[in-house]
C-alpha cells in the first residue's frame, strides 16, 4: 500500500503552472473494493487555497478519490488503497501517521447533511472539544460563533443555538455541517456533492460560502453539476471509469478541453 | 393532448381500458381481503388474551382478601406468663400457649360449654392455626397487654375463608363438606354480630411459603425475584452491551466472528431447562455455590438473558445511520469516541427495550430455577442473595400443586402479582424509549 514511487517528470500537470503551492498530491493512486478496481493510477495535485472540482459521470471514481484524501476509505470493508497521497509532502498513508490527526487537518462535508442529533451549539462544539482546541467555556463559545459566522449561518440561528440541529432546513443543516467542519480549523475541506440534496436557493448560499472559504482553506469538491463546477472552482479534474481524464484550469476545461470525453461530458453528450 | 384526442384514443382501444378497470377492482378486493385477515387475526389474539386475563383475575382477585374473625382475647397472665416474670422472660412469652387464649376467647364468644370437647374442637377449627405468631407479636410489642382483654382480628381457617368466598358448595350433604352445620350456624352468628369480615389481605404480600393457605404469601418470593433481577441486570447489561459493541463496531468480519454470531443466535433458542442443568453443574457443583440461592438463580438467568440482550443491542447499533458515524469520523473522532459519543446514545432506547424485555423474560422463567433447587419451601426472607430463596414463578408452580381449595385463588393471585410486575417493566421500557428517542 505504501510503496514509494519516485515521481517522473511526466507526472507534472498543468496545475503546476499555477503560482499556488501544492497542498495535496496523489501519485499513482489506485483503489480496490474487494476484487473490483475503482481507481487506476490517478495523479493529481491539489493547489493550496483554491477550489478543485472533481467531475465525471456516476461511478467514475471521483468520490472514491476524495475519500482517499482523508482516509475515509479505511472505514469501508475490503477497500485497499495503493500509490501515494501526500499532505504538505507527508505521506498520509504512512503507518506512523495518526488518522485522527489527519482528519482533524482534512475535514469533510458529506452529500446528505448529517448533523448530530444534538443542539446546534453542540454540533459545532463537538470537534473542538474532542481535539482539546479550547481550554475554557468561553473559548468554545468563541469557536462556535466564529465557525457559524464563517459558514454564514450565525445570523439565522443565533437565537436558537441550543435547539436541535436536525430541526433546521436542509440548506441550513448543510451549512451547519460546514461550520462543524471548519470549527476544528482544518487545512483542507473535502466536499462530496454538498448541494445535491439542496434546493437552488440553498445551493446558491452554499456556493457563495465555498467561494468565501477559499480565502482560508483548500477545498476539494465533488459535483455532478457542470454549472456548479464552473461557478465555484478554479481547477477542474475530469474522471471517467476510474481514470483521471484531464485536469486544468476550470476556464480552459469548459471552453477548450483537450480530451474528447471531457468535451462530450461537459456538453451533456454522456453522463 | 386535447380532450378530443383522449376520447379518440380510448375509442380506438376499448378492450385495453376495460381490462385495466377489472385489474383495479381485483386489487381493491385483495386489499380489503387482506385487511379482513388482519382484523380476524387481531380479534383471535384479543379473545385469547381476554380469556386468559378473565380466568386469572376472576379466580385470583379473592386472594387479595382474607376472612377474619374478631375475637375478644383475654391475655390471661397464668397462660401468657405462667412464671409471673413481669414480662421480662421473653423466651417464656414467645413459647406461651397462645392457641389456648384463642380457644378460650372463641368458646366464650360463641357460648359453648367448655367441657363439650367436640364442640370446642369444632369451634377452634374456625380460626387459623397461625394465631400463635399474631398474638405473640401483640404481647411482645406491648407487655402491658398481659392481664387485659382486647378485641383482635384473627385469620379465619382456610375452609371458613373458602366458604365465605363461595368456593364450596354448601348445599351438599353434611358429611361430604369440610364445614359442618354447627360451624355454619356459628359463622352466621358471628356475621350477625359483625365479627366476621373479609378484609384486605396485606399478609399475601408479606408472608412466605406456608402449608396453611391463610398464611401463605408471595413476599419472600418477591424478594427472591428482586435479588435475581438485580443480579441479572448488573451482570447481563454491561457484558451484553460490551460484547455487542465489540462484535458490531470493532471485530473484523471473518469466519470466527461469523461463527460467534451464529452461536449467539443459537443460544437464544436453547431451552431454558438446559441452562438450569448447566447452572447446576457449573455454579453449584463446580464453584460450590449454595443450592437454592438467589445468586445461582441470578447467574443462570444472566446466561439465559445474555443472548437476547446481545441480539437486541446489535440490532439497535446497526440501526444507527451510517451518516452519523461518517460525520463523527470525518471530524477526527476516534472509533471509541464515535461509538460512545454518538452511536451508543442513539442506540440506547433499543438497548434498554431489549434489556427490559430480556429481564421480563427472566422474571417469568421457572424451569432452570427448579433444577438449581429454588423450589424449596422457604418461609423466611432471604437475608442475602446467598441465602435460600424462591422466586415468583416457582411459588406459582408450587401452589398450583397444592391440593387445598384455598391455594387455587392464591395461585391466581400470585399470577396477578407476576403479571403486574411484567406490565410495570414493559411500561418502564416504553417510557425509557420515549424519553431517549431522538430523531435524525
Amino acid at each position: 500500500m505504501n510503496q514509494t514511487i519516485v515521481p517522473a517528470a511526466s507526472v507534472l500537470h498543468p496545475t503546476a503552472a499555477f503560482a499556488r503551492p501544492v497542498k495535496m498530491r496523489g501519485e499513482k493512486v489506485t483503489v480496490h473494493y474487494g476484487a473490483k478496481q475503482a481507481l487506476f493510477e490517478v495523479n493529481l495535485e491539489i493547489p493550496e487555497r483554491q477550489v478543485t472540482a472533481l467531475i465525471g459521470p456516476s461511478g467514475c471514481g471521483k468520490s472514491t478519490f476524495l475519500r482517499c484524501l482523508n482516509r475515509m476509505n479505511d472505514t469501508i470493508e475490503g477497500a485497499r488503497v495503493g500509490g501515494m497521497i501526500t499532505l504538505d509532502g507527508e505521506d498520509i498513508y504512512d503507518p506512523t501517521l495518526d488518522v485522527v490527526e489527519l482528519r482533524a487537518r482534512v475535514g469533510m462535508v458529506f452529500q446528505k447533511p448529517n448533523p448530530f442529533p444534538k443542539s446546534i451549539f453542540d454540533n459545532v462544539a463537538y470537534g473542538p472539544r474532542i481535539h482539546g482546541l479550547a481550554r475554557s467555556k468561553s473559548d468554545i463559545e468563541e469557536i462556535v460563533v466564529t465557525s457559524l459566522r464563517r459558514a454564514g449561518l450565525f445570523e439565522e440561528v443565533k437565537d436558537r443555538l441550543h435547539e436541535a440541529g436536525t430541526g433546521l432546513s436542509g440548506g441550513q443543516q448543510q451549512r451547519l455541517c460546514i461550520a462543524r467542519a471548519i470549527a476544528v480549523s482544518p487545512e483542507v475541506i473535502l466536499m462530496d456533492e454538498p448541494c445535491s440534496a439542496l434546493d437552488p436557493i440553498a445551493t446558491a448560499k452554499v456556493e457563495e460560502l465555498i467561494d468565501e472559504l477559499r480565502q482560508n482553506y483548500t477545498i476539494v469538491i465533488v459535483t455532478h453539476s457542470m454549472q456548479q463546477a464552473a461557478r465555484v472552482s478554479q481547477i477542474t479534474a475530469m474522471f471517467h471509469l476510474g481514470n483521471l481524464v484531464e485536469v486544468g484550469p476550470t476556464e480552459k476545461m469548459f471552453q477548450n478541453p483537450d480530451d474528447k470525453r471531457t468535451q462530450d461530458y461537459i456538453t451533456g453528450r454522456f453522463g | 393532448m386535447t380532450d378530443l384526442a383522449v376520447s379518440e384514443a380510448r375509442a380506438a382501444h376499448p378492450a385495453a381500458s376495460e381490462r385495466r378497470d377489472i385489474g383495479i377492482k381485483r386489487r381493491y378486493a385483495a386489499e380489503r381481503r387482506f385487511k379482513l385477515y388482519g382484523i380476524v387475526a387481531i380479534a383471535i389474539g384479543l379473545i385469547f388474551l381476554v380469556a386468559l386475563l378473565w380466568s386469572v383475575f376472576s379466580k385470583g382477585y379473592t386472594a387479595f382478601f382474607q376472612t377474619e374473625i374478631r375475637v375478644p382475647i383475654t391475655f390471661d397472665q397464668s397462660i401468657v406468663d405462667p412464671k409471673n416474670s413481669g414480662g421480662k422472660d421473653t423466651k417464656a412469652l414467645s413459647m406461651a400457649n397462645y392457641p389456648r387464649l384463642v380457644q378460650n376467647g372463641i368458646v366464650a364468644l360463641l357460648g359453648i360449654d367448655p367441657s363439650d370437647r367436640t364442640a370446642v374442637r369444632a369451634a377452634n377449627a374456625l380460626v387459623s392455626q397461625s394465631v400463635r405468631g399474631q398474638l405473640r407479636d401483640i404481647v411482645l410489642g406491648d407487655i402491658t397487654t398481659i392481664g387485659k382483654t382486647q378485641e383482635v382480628w384473627l385469620y379465619a381457617a382456610s375452609e371458613v375463608d373458602s366458604a365465605e368466598k363461595g368456593q364450596y358448595d354448601l348445599s351438599v350433604e353434611e358429611s361430604r363438606r369440610p364445614l359442618k352445620d354447627q360451624q355454619l350456624q356459628w359463622l352466621q352468628q358471628l356475621r350477625d354480630d359483625d365479627r366476621l369480615q373479609q378484609r384486605f389481605n396485606w399478609g399475601f404480600f408479606t408472608f412466605g411459603g406456608s402449608s396453611r393457605a391463610e398464611t401463605a404469601g408471595v413476599g419472600v418470593a418477591i424478594v427472591g425475584s428482586i435479588y435475581m433481577m438485580v443480579i441479572v441486570l448488573v451482570l447481563s447489561l454491561p457484558i451484553g452491551v460490551a460484547a455487542s459493541i465489540y462484535l458490531e463496531e470493532f471485530a473484523p468480519k471473518n469466519r470466527l466472528t461469523d461463527f460467534i454470531e451464529v452461536n449467539i443466535n443459537n443460544l437464544a433458542a436453547v431451552p431454558s431447562i438446559v441452562y438450569g442443568l448447566l447452572g447446576l453443574a457449573v455454579f453449584v457443583n463446580g464453584f460450590g455455590l449454595p443450592r437454592s440461592a438467589a445468586v445461582v438463580g441470578g447467574l443462570v438467568l444472566t446466561l439465559m438473558t445474555l443472548p437476547t440482550i446481545i441480539i437486541a443491542t446489535r440490532a439497535a447499533l446497526k440501526a444507527v445511520p451510517p451518516s452519523i458515524r461518517a460525520a463523527a469520523l470525518g471530524l477526527g473522532a476516534s472509533k471509541t469516541q464515535m461509538v460512545f459519543h454518538h452511536v451508543l446514545p442513539l442506540a440506547m432506547p433499543g438497548i434498554l427495550t431489549g434489556t427490559i424485555i430480556g429481564l421480563a423474560h427472566a422474571l417469568g422463567e421457572t424451569a432452570p430455577l427448579l433444577l438449581i433447587g429454588m423450589v424449596a419451601f422457604v418461609a423466611d426472607y432471604p437475608s442475602s442473595p446467598m441465602a435460600p430463596s424462591t422466586a415468583l414463578p416457582v411459588q406459582i408452580y408450587m401452589w398450583a400443586n397444592e391440593a387445598e381449595r384455598a391455594f387455587v385463588e392464591r395461585t391466581s393471585g400470585a399470577i396477578i402479582v407476576l403479571l403486574a410486575f411484567l406490565a410495570l417493566m414493559n411500561i418502564t421500557a416504553i417510557i425509557l424509549r420515549r424519553r431517549f428517542e431522538r430523531r435524525w
